[in-house]
């Protein structure tokens, strides 16, 4: 039998404690220990994106970080990136532009694009694409999708 | 990008406008809940122990080391499933038999492919669950796995299944006698002819005869199958799963489990894609059994690998095609072989792929025979469209090869050969009305077709693709609120936007604002039966329903309002806009809402109807290809996609389901593909090696929607889903072609087969 550890971090927003395996990943402990399921398992693997979290302000898959490295650090989820009473400009685009079909793979397209407009306020499509290539879309093709991020930057520009 | 739609005439209020889906903000919140996303108290995780061979005799499985282990609470082999019947089951696309389902689920006597389900365990984390795995001791023998069709149907090879005899099949889905052509291997046949061939190959001054083989490819949905099960001690078992028919899935636990269907109940929890495969039980089945054994909730959830070993893509298959035409074009005559391997257990969509291939083309004399192969590789699932790209990749790369050398423009011969409504086809069908010579002429006119190419290594490819479309059974009900607001449930889950597509005709069919209706997904227990959503019938068919739902609501209403107004019912019509008038008087919906709890209380309605006019859609895909010689990468330079859509009821989602369809189908050409080694072991189950396109190696593809209502649906619908996978893979092939001068006949043709192909060229 494996270990149970007690974990802290700061979880959009907020301190979280919580109690997880020793073996458990940071997806397995947000969507099985917190609830957080939000956070999609595509592969468990690294391949697919849909796991995709904010881990100290930098991308990460959470499949491939383990619940114990956020101790002490901060985590931010699709739960924890729409505005108070507001859906962040790129949920919104999302929504305008139909981009989400199933809508399985758009936590981890949603978490990746703003961690890209964070950086990188107007990236030309070229850019979108090229940082967006570690998430995968078997529904859209991806053109909605380019066309949303391609929103969401315009229209954070005029705020 | 551009989009374009070419409207049918009629305009609409709601029909063709693109509101926000109702699920959206769910979805964009991560509050939807996905099949993998429920949590019960005391839920157990259960894991799946796979067979490790392609081929063997399970000769032992021990189970009571992993029994011992703390925390394991069941395991479970093939001993209890409850013995199950050898009969056919009908599951919506494709058939299937349940002795042959019952041993997918978990094998009994042998192994038939890498990756099969031989134990399954249920502990209180999936941790221990794992652990438990490695303590299951299991002895084989191990035999020869059987590879491909070809060594399946050697009279020298061993058959698979010692009793299954070679069926004749009647039409798609249909199956007859025992055949008098026995195969080996060969689980059904469908031999469909027209015309006389030799007669026709007479009149040909030219004939090209040309073999092609296409890959294992999976659907490649982001979310894995799942499903938890409550069994309670009163014998009802309460499901939760992500599946493309509640009541499909239903119907196949009932069958499975010896539970009469109604003391089920399918939850149809958010489902993250499924494009045919989230149709059959995998391991659903057996996370109910070990619910019975533990008396708690059991969750099962697939890991990415299993998804890709042991659930359904589509077949491999082998294609050989001889088509005779005349100088001037014309296609006098058309044989076509296609074997489709099955995988382990009958059922290939080999019959999609010989009735869809010829459909666009009127062609007097036209044979395809379809064999359906067993071969040692995990049973084939529908996948869009099931069976067509792979026919549709022979029959269009030999068009564009006739029309290179009898030099005739390749839309100018597809035109030529056009079907027409009235057109008798291969499958004894007189075709419908379609919209080949529409689409053609549209993509005649694109830019793109008739923009001049920049560079001699890049080239340009069309083709053309059909699919039948499906209809099937649905239910739906609607009440009104005494707000006026509308709550709307149907059966058919949400695969795509469809609450969006199915409340816009219920808004339009009772002339009320999309936003006051609330479609819902409801479970088995709450609706009546639903087909799957597949098929391209869920807009089409369920919209049948919902439609009919909206003017049975309206007839109550007119009987309300006369009653109300002491009026006769005749005298009073309903309007465009939702109100009620009689010659000098009008009532809006919001006031006959409001009146209609104190008149006799609200109205609902429900309706079950069975969907029989759809009609075939057609596709176009054009694309521009640069080639590199040297190391034989193509890459996707620019894509154009028509497709006739009958009507597009939210155009963002159809152009969606188009753009996603192309997608998948440039997979087909380029890079997906199943790695067996000689031994039958898959070498790249995971979605790294599986290689998908992902968003940077393609540019946007340009959607053109042609509109030519169907007769058969209110507003003309015709279903959109799967008629796009088909034409990108023979105009890839064609686009390759006109770059750099050789035919792909092997897909995926990935730079290694296509530096083969180039240095055979060099070589001459
Ligand atoms: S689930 Fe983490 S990358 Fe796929
Ligand atoms: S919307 Fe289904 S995988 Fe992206």
């Amino acid at each position: 039998m494996s270990k149970k550890i007690v974990i802290s971090t700061d979880l959009n927003g907020d301190i979280t404690e919580f109690i997880a395996d020793e073996r458990d990943s940071l997806l397995d402990a947000l969507r099985e220990r917190i609830g957080l399921t939000g956070v999609k398992e595509g592969c468990n693997n690294g391949n697919c994106g849909a796991c995709a979290v904010l881990l100290d302000g930098i991308l990460v898959n959470s499949c491939c970080v383990m619940a114990a490295e956020v101790d002490g650090g901060s985590v931010t989820t699709v739960e924890g990136i729409a505005l108070e009473n507001e859906l962040h400009p790129v949920q919104q685009a999302f929504l305008n532009e139909a981009a989400l079909q199933c809508g399985i793979c758009t936590p981890g397209f949603l978490v990746a694009a703003k961690a890209l407009l964070d950086t990188n306020p107007e990236p030309t499509e070229e850019e979108i694409r090229f940082w967006l290539a570690g998430n995968l879309c078997r529904c859209t093709g991806y053109d909605k999708i380019i066309t949303a991020v391609q929103e969401a930057s315009k229209s954070m520009q005029k705020k | 990008m551009v989009s374009t739609q070419k409207k049918a005439d009629k305009t609409y209020k709601v029909i063709g406008t693109r509101p926000v889906r109702p699920d959206g903000v769910d979805k964009v919140t991560g509050r939807a809940k996905y099949g993998a996303d429920i949590q019960l108290p005391g839920m157990l995780f259960g894991r799946v122990l796979r067979s490790p061979h392609a081929h063997a005799i399970i000769k032992k499985i021990d189970t009571s080391k992993a029994l011992a282990l703390p925390g394991v609470k069941s395991v479970i082999t093939h001993k209890d499933l409850p013995t199950a019947a050898d009969a056919a089951l009908n599951l919506g696309e494709t058939t299937d038999n349940l002795k042959w389902i019952s041993d997918k689920v978990l094998a009994a006597e042998d192994a038939l492919f890498h990756g099969q389900a031989l134990a399954a365990v249920a502990a209180v984390d999936k941790h221990i669950a794992e652990d438990a795995l490695a303590l299951i001791d299991v002895e084989y023998e191990i035999l020869e796995p059987v590879l491909s069709v070809h060594t399946a149907m050697d009279k020298k090879t061993p058959s698979i299944h010692d009793n299954m005899k070679t069926v004749d099949m009647i039409a798609r889905f249909q199956v007859g006698e025992i055949s008098e052509t026995q195969i080996n291997n060969v689980a059904s046949i469908l031999d469909l002819e027209l015309g006389d061939l030799d007669a026709g190959f007479k009149e040909a001054d030219i004939i090209i005869e040309r073999e092609f083989e296409t890959g294992t490819y999976h659907q490649g949905y982001i979310e894995s199958h799942n499903g938890t099960a409550q069994w309670n001690e009163n014998d009802e078992v309460t499901v939760w799963l992500s599946t493309q028919g509640a009541f499909n899935a239903r119907d196949q636990l009932a069958a499975l489990l010896q539970v009469p269907m109604s003391k089920i109940k399918v939850i149809p929890m958010e489902i993250g894609g499924g494009f045919g495969g989230k149709i059959p039980m995998y391991m659903e089945p057996l996370a109910a059994i070990m619910s019975k054994q533990t008396g708690k909730p059991v969750k099962m959830h697939m890991q990415r690998d299993e998804v890709l070993l042991a659930t359904g893509p589509t077949s491999a298959t082998y294609i050989k095609v001889k088509v005779g035409a005349k100088n001037d074009g014309t296609i006098v005559a058309a044989d076509a072989y296609l074997a489709y391997e099955a995988g382990a257990y009958p059922g290939s969509p080999v019959s999609g792929g010989g009735v869809s291939m010829f459909m666009p083309y009127a062609i007097p004399n036209v044979r395809a025979l379809c064999l359906d192969v067993i071969v040692n590789k995990t049973k084939t699932a529908a996948y869009r469209a099931p069976g067509v790209p792979a026919a549709a990749f022979a029959i269009e790369s030999i068009i564009d090869e006739l029309a290179e050398k009898l030099e005739i423009d390749p839309i100018a011969i597809r035109m030529h050969n056009a079907a027409e409504e009235g057109t008798r086809r291969h499958d004894g069908v007189l075709a419908p009305s379609m919209a080949v010579k529409e689409l053609l002429e549209e993509a005649q006119a694109t830019e793109h077709w008739n923009a001049e190419l920049s560079d001699p290594s890049i080239g340009r490819g069309i083709a053309i693709g059909a699919w039948g479309n499906g209809g099937m059974e649905s239910s739906a009900s609607a009440s009104i609120n005494s707000d006026g607001t509308i709550n709307l449930n149907t059966g058919s889950v949400d695969i795509g936007g469809q609450r969006a597509s199915l409340a816009m005709q219920l808004a339009e069919t009772l002339g009320v604002e999309y936003d006051s209706i609330k479609p819902q997904v409801v479970d088995t227990d709450s609706i009546g039966y639903t087909a799957v959503s597949a098929g391209s019938r869920t807009t089409f068919a369920t919209g049948i329903a919902v439609i009919e739902v909206g003017n049975k609501i309206k007839k109550q209403i007119i009987n309300r309002v006369a009653t109300f107004w002491e009026i006769d019912a005749n005298a009073l019509k309903y309007n465009d806009d939702g109100s009620v008038s009689s010659p000098d008087k009008i009532i809006n919906f919001k006031e006959i809402a409001a009146m209609l709890p104190n008149t006799g209380g609200r109205i609902q309605a429900s309706i079950d109807i069975q969907a029989t006019t759809h009609v075939p859609t057609i596709a176009c895909h054009i694309v521009d290809v640069k080639v590199d010689e040297e190391t034989g990468k193509v890459d996707i330079l620019r894509s154009t996609a028509l497709q006739d859509v009958g009507k597009a009821i939210h155009p963002a989602y159809v152009e969606g389901q188009t753009q996603g369809g192309i997608l998948q189908g440039i997979g087909m050409a380029l890079y997906e593909e199943y790695y067996y080694d000689d031994k039958g072991i898959l070498k790249n189950a995971s979605l790294l090696d599986y290689r998908m396109p992902t968003s940077y190696d393609v540019p946007f593809t340009e959607i053109i929607l042609v509109e030519k209502p169907n007769p058969g649906h209110p507003f003309g619908v015709k279903g959109v889903g799967e008629v796009p996978i088909v034409p990108p893979l023979a105009a890839v092939a064609n686009a390759i072609y006109d770059a750099v001068g050789v035919r792909p006949n092997i897909l995926p043709v990935n730079p290694r087969r296509l530096s083969v192909l180039l240095k055979e060229k060099n070589n001459k």
